[in-house]
């Protein structure tokens, strides 16, 4: 069995605290860090470790923090990316909620590295319970010197504040994150300048997503060579998988990156409830395009996965069953991306108004010959025209649908009702219970 | 309502202005280099405190932080966690992303839309519930998922479960 590391903590009693994080070693790393490392050491560390960003691109994280200009006179900011939204998944959710120091020493770390002396953590306010668990979490360093002046006797400071989002997936975009805690309607700024060059108040500054920050105390401890030896090659290390949807086990898991996808979902998930067959899965959240049942021997790779036409993403592996259809699925996905796109540029703005139209018509049995072309001329217009990446990325959700699956775009069209109407429900709909407005009542 | 904001209030900010929301608000902004930067913040504190932002919060804002009343307008319409109208005083969402909707998050919409006597973004007539769905939770191995005001999840949610739920919310009521 793989032994973990990120989620060694949380099945702990109080794992949430301080002193359970401590016992078990917590903020070691640091102290060797603070006493024997330079910041140019701890980036040639992570550099070496092969570590890749875990928020979705997948970007080296220690060249990341290299391109942040040491000589710069202004200050530098770190932001951890906890906005979270990515439909299926919930990863960050755990660190959070269970291991809040393991982050916090993660950031100190990252923001030794790049020379900030404020952090802010970017979460979404829907996390309001792990909000908390955080805010203690940080009360508690600051009480124990392990944050604020001095940190471990060393001349090192850091502030670490949270900030909280307000309902806007599009905040998870880094430039759009900056925007936010900045003041601003939370939209995307134009690339370059990059943020490690000019970022939060036009300082340099690094993004990096909550669990890529979990790994940094680790690789301080267990080496870079322990990393670089779990999983791919070209991008290794222990990693964090959601499951959910049809499958018996949903939950998160942490395995090593390479894990063949059917691995995950029929070893780990223990396949579909019910003895169904599986019918697609979605890799990497809502943005990467499914892969239907004969592709499962794919590898959990950044590069495997990019070249299959889909992507790593935030590794939210959502199973759909032989029951599940895979229009009302597109439907619900595409009208997510619709709804949280900030409005910005057209092609998403509008461009996703009318997929989202064709696709209701075409779920709720009155599509017309010819809407499947409409929808693909539709992300021809979209697709690479887009500000940000979630245009993109909802087009390439619909691209992957209608790629394998078209046949049951057609089925709806030609025969005017869905084949899987009788949606799976664990529900008991005979209630015959009302509720009285005006006498606050059942009836 | 953006050109009522930028008509000035014929009061003072003396007359309105909420101290102890104010001396919060300017503690805050001291955890960033530009106070513009703690306009999310005070609207989270003012929602919480007034249960949602009136074109008087958003002036009261603007004035602690020296934001123009439109630029605050501007940050609360973009945010869907912020509202400019009350809700009742239990807000049922929903989540109906992909997961849930695997999960059957639809026939759960459905039932509760039949016992609350209720479409999506109204509230009962007595102020009690608010229904609306929710976009992904972060809480999709426990689907269907639902979060009332900005508490702990409802999740594994089926109708069973969903009655007990509303019926406990409403012996609080009493
Ligand atoms: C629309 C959109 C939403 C995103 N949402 C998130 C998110 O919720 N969490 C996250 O860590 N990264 C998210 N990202 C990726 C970030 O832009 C950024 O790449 C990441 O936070 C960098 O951290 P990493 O290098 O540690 O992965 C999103 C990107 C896009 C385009
Ligand atoms: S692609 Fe969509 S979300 Fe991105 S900037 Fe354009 S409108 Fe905004
Ligand atoms: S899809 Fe409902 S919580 Fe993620």
């Amino acid at each position: 069995m793989f032994e973990t590391t990120l989620l060694k903590n949380t099945t702990l009693n109080d794992s949430h605290l301080l002193a359970t994080y401590r016992s078990n070693g917590g903020y070691e790393a640091l102290n060797n860090v603070l006493t024997n490392f330079s910041p140019e050491q701890l980036i040639d560390l992570v550099k070496e470790s092969n570590l890749r960003g875990r928020g979705g691109a997948g970007f080296p994280t220690g060249l990341k923090w290299s391109f942040v200009p040491r000589e710069s006179t202004k200050p530098k900011y770190l932001c951890c990316n906890a906005d979270e939204s990515e439909p299926g998944t919930f990863k960050d959710r755990v660190i959070i909620e269970k291991d809040p120091h393991q982050l916090i020493e993660g950031i100190v770390l990252a923001s030794y590295a790049i020379g900030a002396h404020v952090a802010y953590i970017y979460i979404r306010v829907e996390y309001s319970v792990g909000a908390k668990i955080l805010q203690r979490a940080l009360d508690e360093c600051y009480n124990a010197s392990l944050l604020g002046k001095n940190i471990f006797g060393s001349d090192f400071n850091l502030d670490i504040t949270i900030h909280h989002g307000a309902g806007a997936y599009i905040c998870g975009e880094e430039t759009a994150l900056l925007s936010s805690i900045e003041g601003y309607r939370g939209q995307p700024k134009l690339k370059p300048p990059f943020p490690a060059i000019s970022g939060l108040y036009s300082c340099p500054t690094v993004i990096n997503n909550v669990e890529t920050l979990a790994c940094i105390p680790h690789i301080v401890s267990k080496g870079a060579k322990w990393f670089k030896e779990i999983g791919s090659v070209k991008g290794p290390g222990p990693k964090l998988y959601c499951l959910s949807g049809r499958v018996n086990n949903p939950g998160t898991y942490e395995l090593p990156t390479g894990i063949s996808l059917r691995e995950l979902v029929e070893g780990y998930g223990g396949g579909a409830p019910n003895g169904k067959k599986i019918k697609a899965v979605i890799p990497g959240g809502a943005s990467a395009p499914m892969f239907p049942e004969s592709e499962l021997d794919i590898a959990m790779d950044y590069d495997e996965l990019m070249a299959a036409g889909s992507m790593f993403g935030s590794a939210g592996v959502i199973v759909m069953d032989e029951d599940s259809c895979i229009v009302k699925a597109t439907l619900s996905m595409l009208t997510f991306f619709h709804h949280e796109s900030c409005g910005k540029c057209s092609p998403c703005r509008e461009g996703l108004t009318w997929v989202v139209k064709l696709l209701h018509r075409i779920d709720s049995g009155s599509g017309k010959s010819g809407d499947i072309e409409e929808l693909e001329h539709l992300a021809n217009g979209i697709f690479g025209k887009c500000f940000c990446p979630l245009g993109d990325g909802a087009i390439m959700a619909l691209r992957g649908a209608l790629k394998y699956f078209r046949e049951e775009f057609i089925f709806h069209i030609d025969r005017g009702y869905c084949p899987f109407h009788k949606p799976y429900s664990p529900l008991m709909l005979s209630s015959e219970q009302r509720y009285d407005h005006s006498m606050h009542q059942w009836h | 309502m953006s050109s009522l904001l930028i008509a000035s209030s014929s009061q003072t900010p003396d007359e309105y202005f909420h101290p102890d929301l104010r001396d919060q608000i300017n503690e805050i902004a001291l955890r960033y280099p530009e106070r513009r930067s703690a306009v999310m913040p005070a609207l989270h504190i003012y929602q919480e405190r007034f249960g949602y932002i009136s074109q008087q919060s958003m002036e009261e804002i603007a004035d602690i932080l020296d934001m123009a009343p439109v630029q605050v307008y501007e940050v609360t319409s973009f945010y869907h966690h912020f509202r400019t109208e009350p809700v009742g005083k239990y807000h049922l969402k929903i989540c109906n992303n992909i997961s849930c909707m695997l999960m059957g998050a639809d026939c759960l919409i459905g039932h509760i839309q039949q016992i609350l006597q209720l479409k999506c973004d109204e509230t009962t007539r007595d102020g009690m519930f608010t229904l609306s769905t929710a976009e992904c939770l972060g809480s999709c191995d426990t689907a269907p998922v639902m979060q009332i005001n900005n508490d702990a999840y409802c999740e594994h949610l089926d109708a069973e479960k969903l009655n007990k739920i509303l019926r406990s919310l409403e012996n609080k009521i009493e």
